[in-house]
């Protein structure tokens, strides 16, 4: 089994208005030196697969047709192996 | 061609009622729900995808109600040439599912924007707003959204422009597109385009809400017009 991290960030091309609001809230708090801040998304999930390989491309599949939309947006992941145990420990 | 409108109800769809009663009871079109799990289209001639919050809009807007059965037979329909209209939630799935080009991003403002705004008629030679006259500069038709603002990069831009795609952009009274009259930043103040074959429309205002007169707003009739004329002749 592997835990899977999904990083979705908007395209540097593309305006991110929610970025842009929030850094004008740090400067109403005062918080000045804060720039180019952009959102985006964590996914996490469980892969049920034993092979690294076949679960990259399990993860890759479900990014790239549903997680993501490849107009506008980027991802990137990481994959950790883990037992049951493991993670009962 | 029998006229027979399908609107399609997704969880979370909020304007299929008003778009079943603006066409059937003010319009007096023939019209039937077509459930999302479903896959027959039973027979409509046009396909309406309703405006709301499918799915709750998790994930991106229309991202999963892209996914819905009846979906897969719409986009059959549609590379078949068959006539969708998507409207507000409709229009992002129908990004979403590729059958119109670009994104809907949130808006500028971050706001949830509802309020009457003025389009100006941009290309009068398509099914869904041939019954426009010329000398209608403008149309007046509700918006409701949070993530209207559409996005293309440059090159698609370009490809709108020349492929006569652009149907409408938000303007002022007079029908002059600038700034002020754009409401959530789209780009070019594009607030609806048809795909390059002319049979998939989307729009982001709501013309079911400007059919009935008691709303005190009747030009949404027009799009609705447009296209049961252009099946019915």
């Amino acid at each position: 089994m592997f835990k899977a991290k999904v990083l979705i960030k908007r395209r540097p091309s593309i305006l991110d208005p929610q970025g842009v609001a929030v850094e004008k809230g740090a400067k109403h708090l005062g918080i000045t030196n804060i720039k180019d801040t952009r959102i985006g998304k964590l996914i996490e999930f469980n892969v049920d697969l034993k092979d690294r390989k076949a679960a990259e491309k399990e993860v890759k599949d479900y990014c790239s047709k549903l997680l993501s939309n490849p107009i506008m947006e980027d991802y990137e992941f990481t994959l950790s192996e883990f037992t049951l145990e493991n993670e009962v420990k | 061609m029998s006229l027979k409108f399908g609107v399609v109800v997704f969880p979370g769809s909020n304007c299929d009622h008003d778009a079943y009663y603006a066409l059937r009871k003010i319009l007096n079109y023939d019209v039937e729900f077509l459930w999302h799990k479903d896959t027959d289209l039973i027979k409509s001639s046009v396909i309406l995808l309703p405006g709301g919050f499918s799915y709750g809009d998790y994930l991106r807007t229309g991202a999963i109600s892209r996914f819905s059965p009846i979906m897969n037979s719409v986009i059959d329909f549609a590379n078949k040439g068959g006539i969708v209209i998507g409207i507000c939630n409709g229009f992002q799935i129908l990004l979403e599912a590729g059958l119109l080009p670009g994104v809907m991003i949130r808006n500028n403002s971050l706001k949830f924007v509802c309020k009457d705004v003025y389009l100006s008629v941009e290309n009068r030679d398509t099914i869904f707003s041939r019954e426009i006259s010329s000398d209608k500069k403008v149309v007046k038709i509700p918006i409701a959204h949070g993530e209207g603002n559409y996005f293309a990069d440059d090159q698609l831009l370009q490809e709108l422009e020349a492929n006569k795609q652009i149907v409408f952009r938000y303007a002022d009274e007079k029908g002059i597109v600038n700034d002020e009259s754009n409401p959530n930043g789209s780009q070019m103040n594009i607030a609806g385009i048809v795909n390059k074959n002319g049979n998939v429309f989307g729009m982001m205002p709501h013309p079911e809400r400007a059919c009935d007169p008691v709303l005190g707003r009747t030009d949404g009739k027009l799009i609705f017009k447009s296209i049961a004329n252009y099946i019915l002749n």
